[in-house]
């Protein structure tokens, strides 16, 4: 009897949670929430096999895992996207997590070569070009430096790019989820270069991974020298090896592939290197067939992670409606939410930390009465930019720009619950 | 950053009125910037010639990082084949997902555009760059540096950018041969040229009419594994 109600709570688990909602609206709870249950519950009239039993030791899992009823809050990627699994994308799993921390083992991985393997040991750090004095620097070396606690997110520039000629992704997961926020723990890049010493014509600075794509991008000297940082841990340990494990740049704000893992070189030159990932990739193609370069700032952007496609509502009555919302270029100062698609907007409430160049969490509390919804959010900056809608953004960009897709997300929650991603017009 | 520089301001300011009272060492340890100027840490050690020359290849546009070296289209043509083909295609059309090199000109305003070597790639130095460091594609920094020379030549012939196939590729050549799509390339102005997203009182009310659903992810069905969103139909 225990074992079969566990099994059943674990079903439907699975099937509201992420398998699908066929039928959904039958498994809609009644909205008289406080009525008394028909039968006593067996959970808890029978003592449960977990209350009788000893269960594992503290030597069972000296790294901790998630519960296996969490299986299910993974990373997924989209294999049609890309030729190969060593050069592509997998996704954060948004819908699935609160807060504002991405877990390390949950954020999204973007490789152009695969993961790196290195042991910290044998990793070395160069910095050359423009400085006087070349220096190699060891992990050890670079642990003795002064040391910062930030918390940053990081966006990929093609997050929301299959969407800009209109809703393709059915999840929240794979339509906003290439981005983390996590807290770092490094150096500021000034104190390494501040040891080479910088030569007075030094305008910008190429960073170099160790992977086998040997990832290179140029940065300016501007914002080298403002917040960015070389980054050792991740959440309060080692970095992650899909996320540069030993060595990683931290470039707040500005698009992820500029943040090179396995960092292992920094040369300072006179002028941007023009490598591959800055102009045959990570540029902005206009309608008009020119393209725009160095577009290295996230603009304000946000989403309703829940409910989501991923996560469809499933009881009427009272409801969380939640979501992230982020700025490469400050703070998110507001977050608007809209439930009939753009016509009318309330302000929603952000809890938790806010930091510069972090996300934030906000959330509505709202009763549903199994209306249609057309749920969107609106994400607004400190330096007063407000996220645009999907058609004001292809007004100025076209659909072909692939990156810094910003505009608003509509999901479509049907009268059963069902929710998904549509365009409007 | 702004937080600690008051923190800095703050303790001077204690120090300038607060004379014998004023922080203990420990206090203005707490409240230092770590991202000002400082004396030198002394970490790290001299990098030698060697080790730069092995890690800094890096080529840029105005051919700084350029090696000695040469190579024909003919030459080019022979390796791509054996080297290349099976992801880039015997003329650099792709295989499957793999990149396409070569065609594409005059397609970037069409509702598809082809973005290769030849229609968008601003710079040659990129493509020797990037053979460089990263080809062949699991086996990268195989090729001898007149190897890449001769791929860049073969790359360069299969966009028709140079025509002979005797064409040699070098080092002294190498900076005088312009890409197509090299002048169509911009600045970020997002801060002007997008100046309208700056709004100081977005609408909250009766902003737009009644919208409709125009369209649905779900009738494209390119959702991965079937478990991201309900079957309504």
């Amino acid at each position: 009897m225990t074992d079969r109600t566990s099994a059943e709570t674990l079903n439907r688990r699975r099937f509201l949670g992420a398998a699908g909602l066929a039928g959904a609206g039958a498994a809609l709870s009644a909205i008289p929430a406080l009525a008394e249950a028909a039968k006593p519950e067996p959970l808890i009239t029978e003592v449960q096999d977990w209350q009788r039993y000893l269960g594992d030791g503290v030597d069972k899992h000296p790294y901790g895992v998630p519960s296996k009823f969490e299986k299910n809050v993974i990373r997924r990627d989209v294999p049609w996207l890309t030729a190969s699994a060593e050069s592509s994308v997998n996704f954060t799993p948004l819908h699935e997590l609160d807060g504002i921390i991405t877990p390390s083992g949950l954020c999204f991985e973007r490789h152009h070569g695969g993961v790196a393997e290195i042991n910290p040991a044998d990793h070395r750090l160069m910095i050359n070009g423009l400085v006087d004095k070349p220096l190699v620097f060891t992990m050890d070396d670079i642990k003795r430096m002064p040391r910062i606690n930030k918390v940053y997110f990081l966006e990929c520039a093609a997050n929301s790019g299959m969407e800009w000629r209109g809703s393709q992704l059915n999840g929240c997961q794979f339509t906003h989820g290439m981005i983390h926020n996590v807290m770092y723990t490094g150096v500021p890049l000034k104190v390494l270069l501040d040891e080479a010493g910088l030569k007075p014509n030094a305008k910008w600075l190429m960073l170099e991974g160790a992977d086998s794509a040997g990832m290179n991008r140029s940065l300016p000297i501007e914002k080298a020298l403002n917040d960015v940082m070389i980054a050792f841990a991740m959440n309060g340990e080692a970095l992650r090896p899909e996320q540069g494990y030993p060595l990683r740049a931290v470039i707040p704000g500005w698009e992820g592939n500029l943040w090179v893992k396995w960092l292992r070189r920094i040369e300072a030159g006179d002028q941007p290197w023009q490598t591959r990932e800055e102009t045959s990739k990570y540029t902005d193609l206009l309608a008009d067939g020119n393209s725009r370069k160095h577009t290295f700032v996230m603009d304000a952007k946000s989403v309703v992670t829940n409910p989501s496609p991923q996560a469809p509502l499933k009881h009427k009555g009272r409801n969380v409606l939640s979501g992230l919302a982020w700025s490469g270029r400050g703070t998110v100062k507001r977050v608007d939410v809209s439930m009939d698609g753009g016509r009318n907007w309330q302000t929603a409430r952000i809890d938790g930390p806010v930091f510069d160049k972090s996300v934030v969490r906000f959330y509505v509390d709202f009763d549903w009465n199994g209306q249609e919804l057309m749920i969107q959010s609106r994400a607004i900056d400190t330096t007063g930019y407000v996220q645009p809608s999907k058609d004001d953004l292809r007004k100025v960009r076209g659909v072909n720009s692939i990156y810094h897709n910003n505009g608003i997300q509509t999901w479509l929650v049907r009268s059963g619950g069902e929710t998904e991603n549509v365009e409007i017009g | 950053m702004s937080k600690s520089a008051n923190a800095l301001t703050l303790v001077l300011a204690a120090c300038l009125l607060g004379g014998m009272t004023g922080p203990s060492a420990a206090q203005q340890m707490a409240g230092r910037d770590v991202t000002k100027p400082s004396a030198k840490l002394g970490l790290g050690r001299a990098a030698t010639a060697e080790e730069i020359a092995a890690w800094d290849t890096d080529v840029r546009p105005d051919g700084r990082g350029l090696p000695v070296g040469k190579g024909t289209v003919k030459q080019g043509d022979d390796l791509f084949q054996e080297k290349c083909a099976s992801c880039h295609g015997e003329f650099g059309q792709g295989v499957g997902r793999w990149p396409v090199l070569a065609g594409g000109a005059g397609t970037l305003k069409a509702d598809r555009p082809d973005k290769t070597v030849g229609s968008f790639w601003p710079d040659l130095s990129t493509v020797f760059d990037y053979i460089k460091r990263a080809m062949p594609y699991g086996n990268a920094q195989s090729l001898t540096n007149d190897e890449i020379y001769a791929l860049t030549a073969y790359i360069l012939s299969m966009n028709d950018i140079v025509k002979d196939e005797k064409f040699e590729l070098n080092e002294k050549n190498f900076t005088s041969i312009k890409m197509p799509n090299a002048a169509a390339f911009f600045e970020d102005d997002r801060e002007t040229s997008e100046k309208q997203f700056w709004n100081k009182n977005p609408c909250m009310k009766d902003c737009r009419p009644v919208p409709k659903v125009t369209g649905r992810a779900m009738s494209i069905d390119v959702t991965p594994d079937g478990k991201s969103g309900p079957k309504v139909e």
